[in-house]
């Protein structure tokens, strides 16, 4: 029986091109994102009194421990806004690159059990974390600006043209996750000792990104730095649209846009290497 | 009939022992290797699995050198002894893991069935979880949707559609899973034992919605399973899987009758010693030979089946008991059984051989595949407790009864026997008015 090679409609071998991305077969497989996103947010609030309210009450309390210990207690500057709206603005952008990482850096491990057993695309459920964290940011966000609303009627805070960038700040954050995120669950699959490094680098990193200071609070000598971390330009860009605090560099957010786009490519690049064989070793 | 499975040269090969230690070392030198356009010297490390045999080296081949092709419409039985390679060829195949060496190539959608219910949320109700399950495995929302109402009909889980699956008897939620399952729109099925839960009507059931798709729509199916009698009402071809590399390759019946009484594909009196290990038991006494009717292949109904056990101690034993149990082919529970029956109940001591026969009676089973279960032990002492296993050999023997007498002199429907037993009921009385 002869047939033409091109007859097959798929070919399973040993080793892909590096190349490629598969991402024309994630694409096929867009009615599993969403179907997983909805699983993530339902089945977390399902037997819950409160249900969703608790996607507020997380980052409220969080913002009230912060202007007790920060502001009040620490006296860090946080420029010339109220406390709770300059935290909220930080806290709120952080809580979803560190839910979107923690998520897709843990994806392998944590889907062993399906991805043992039946085969897709299996850059769909990192994307689904980023998704479904999406959402969740998306209505904390809601509470970000009940308390803009309030403080801008006040006169405390001002808007700028900058504000407009926030749909770029959100991909470039949703990006950037991503991208480490699946670098790093491509590598806990063989050294697992990185799943305990992920905790306290996160903290660690937390306090390196200008969530719970300006970096004009910053002393002269550090702060490249904390420049050099491509978060900074984010949590600061969307702290001065929407309220004024803090710096704009065209040149910081290029910087961060390369970084997402590198990282980005080295991630899919290493997962798509990983997935091949990975329940030989997680 | 077309090639929609071609598999050439398939390898896969599995570090052994702890992953994680050495492993950044052994990546380096296959790295170097690489860079340098040689080959990965680790691969070369080839060796056949035996996994009675302690290895020599920390790699393993699962697989070696595998090479088939399946036709359209084929129902493909994949059969062959644990660590034979079965569950490996069936995750390279729906691409769980890559191979080693080798190529599969296929045309059309591949579904795998490897385990029922792959992705199921406890919190998420029924119909969610027909959703999730469904694109899971690679239907799109429109197509679940178009089967959603047969699905639930297969299930029969109507009432409890809304209700989170956590809430479901297990029979329901396996139902429910392999109902998504069965509607699946892909050429090609790959199903892996899931065939082993749920209860036999309903393993009849998910039998008969295979053997449809298969008729109905030509598709074309790879079933891997210990049931002999699933496999041969299911399958038109099967395979024979030994050690890692295709040991046989052909039509079904000729292949299940060979798996089931070939000495060498089963259990020579050599692997029934390799094997002692990994059986349950504890292994005071061991069984060393089983021979039904000295190696005969197929047991006429009529005739008496002699079964002769030779066992040997190796720990010293108070007492020596053997139970036999005769089980059913679709749903492997035991339809009858003998004893346990007092063979010593004087302390044997290591190194001695115990021989002893059992005898079934001709005409007592009608024909069928059995598969056996032998258990030798001690009694618990009082009331309470469990029975002491020196060792256990389940479905590893069967009895193969035929016959090619038809159903005037047989007395019934050798292929439809409708039951497995000759009640033995008395005829008596007949009178022409």
């Amino acid at each position: 029986m002869n047939q033409s090679a091109d007859s097959w409609s798929k070919v399973i071998q040993p080793k892909s091109s590096l190349l490629d991305l598969k991402l024309k077969e994630v694409w096929e497989y867009r009615d599993l994102i969403m179907i997983f996103v909805r699983r993530d947010i339902v089945a977390v609030y399902k037997q819950t009194v409160l249900g969703p309210l608790w996607f507020f009450l997380g980052p409220l309390f969080t913002v009230v421990t912060f202007t007790f210990v920060f502001r009040n207690i620490a006296n860090i500057s946080t420029e010339n806004i109220p406390a709770p709206i300059f935290y909220l603005a930080g806290t709120t952008l952080w809580n979803y690159f560190s839910a979107s990482f923690t998520g897709t850096s843990n994806i392998f491990v944590a889907n062993a059990s399906i991805f043992g057993k039946v085969y897709f695309p299996r850059l769909v459920a990192p994307i689904s974390q980023i998704i479904s964290n999406l959402l969740k940011f998306f209505i904390q966000l809601l509470m970000f600006f009940i308390f803009w609303v309030y403080y801008y009627l006040n006169g405390q805070i001002s808007i700028n043209i900058y504000a407009l960038l926030f749909p770029v700040l959100v991909i470039l954050m949703a990006l950037m996750s991503l991208g480490i995120g699946i670098i790093i669950s491509s590598m806990t699959t063989k050294y697992r000792d990185l799943q305990n490094f992920i905790g306290f680098g996160l903290t660690l990193l937390m306090y390196a990104t200008p969530v719970i200071y300006p970096i004009s609070a910053i002393p002269e000598a550090y702060q490249p730095f904390i420049q050099f971390n491509p978060l900074s330009p984010i949590i600061e860009t969307f702290r001065y649209g929407f309220t004024g605090a803090g710096t704009f560099s065209w040149g910081a957010l290029a910087y961060c846009s390369g970084f997402t786009a590198v990282v980005l490519l080295i991630g899919l690049i290493m997962f798509n290497q990983t997935e091949r064989t990975f329940m030989d070793t997680v | 009939m077309s090639t929609v499975i071609k598999v050439e040269n398939l390898s896969k090969q599995y570090r052994l022992g702890l992953v994680g230690t050495g492993t950044l070392r052994d990546d380096l030198i296959g790295w170097w290797y690489n860079l340098r356009g040689k080959e990965n010297p680790i691969h070369k490390i080839g060796e056949v699995n035996d996994r009675t045999q302690k290895s020599q080296s920390d790699y393993v081949w699962a697989l070696q050198n595998i090479n088939f092709e399946v036709q359209q419409g084929d129902v493909m039985g994949i059969i062959g002894r644990n660590g034979a390679g079965k569950s490996t060829l069936l995750k390279l195949l729906s691409r769980v893991t890559a191979p080693t060496t080798g190529s599969i190539k296929l045309k059309g959608r591949i579904a795998s069935l490897l385990e029922v219910g792959t992705g199921f949320h406890p919190e998420l109700t029924g119909k969610e979880n027909i959703f999730l399950n469904g694109a899971i495995l690679g239907m799109r929302k429109h197509e679940i949707k178009r089967r959603f109402d047969e699905i639930v009909h297969f299930a029969g889980v109507e009432r409890y559609i809304d209700t989170p699956v956590k809430r479901y008897s297990s029979g329901m939620y396996v139902r429910l899973a392999f109902g998504v399952a069965a509607h699946l729109e892909s050429e090609i099925l790959i199903v892996d034992e899931v065939l082993a839960v749920g209860d036999a009507e309903f393993q009849k059931k998910c039998l008969g919605k295979m053997g449809d798709i298969n008729k109905g729509e030509g598709r074309t199916i790879l079933f891997v399973s210990h049931n002999m009698a699933s496999v041969r009402e299911l399958c038109n071809r099967a395979m024979i899987l030994e050690k890692g590399t295709v040991a046989q390759i052909g039509p079904v019946e000729k292949l299940v009758r060979s798996y089931v009484q070939n000495p060498l594909l089963v259990k020579s009196e050599n692997d029934l010693m390799d094997d002692a290990k990994s059986r349950r038991g504890h292994g005071e006494v061991r069984f060393i030979k089983i021979e039904i009717n000295k190696g005969q292949t197929f047991l006429d109904p009529d005739k008496e089946i002699v079964i002769q056990f030779n066992c040997k101690v190796f720990k010293p034993v108070s007492e020596l008991y053997c139970y036999m149990a005769v089980k059913g082919v679709l749903n492997s529970d035991f339809v009858t059984s003998v004893g346990p029956a007092r063979i010593a109940d004087i302390p044997l001591s290591d190194g001695q051989v115990v021989q002893f026969t059992m005898t079934i009676p001709a005409g007592t089973l009608r024909t069928g595949m059995y598969p056996l279960y032998f258990w030798i032990g001690k009694l618990k002492e009082g009331p309470i407790g469990e029975n002491y296993p020196y060792d256990v050999i389940d479905s590893v023997y069967y009895l193969n009864i035929t016959s090619d007498k038809n159903e005037r002199d047989l007395g019934y429907n050798p292929d439809q026997p409708g039951g497995y037993f000759n009640m033995p009921v008395k005829l008596s009385d007949v009178t022409f008015i």
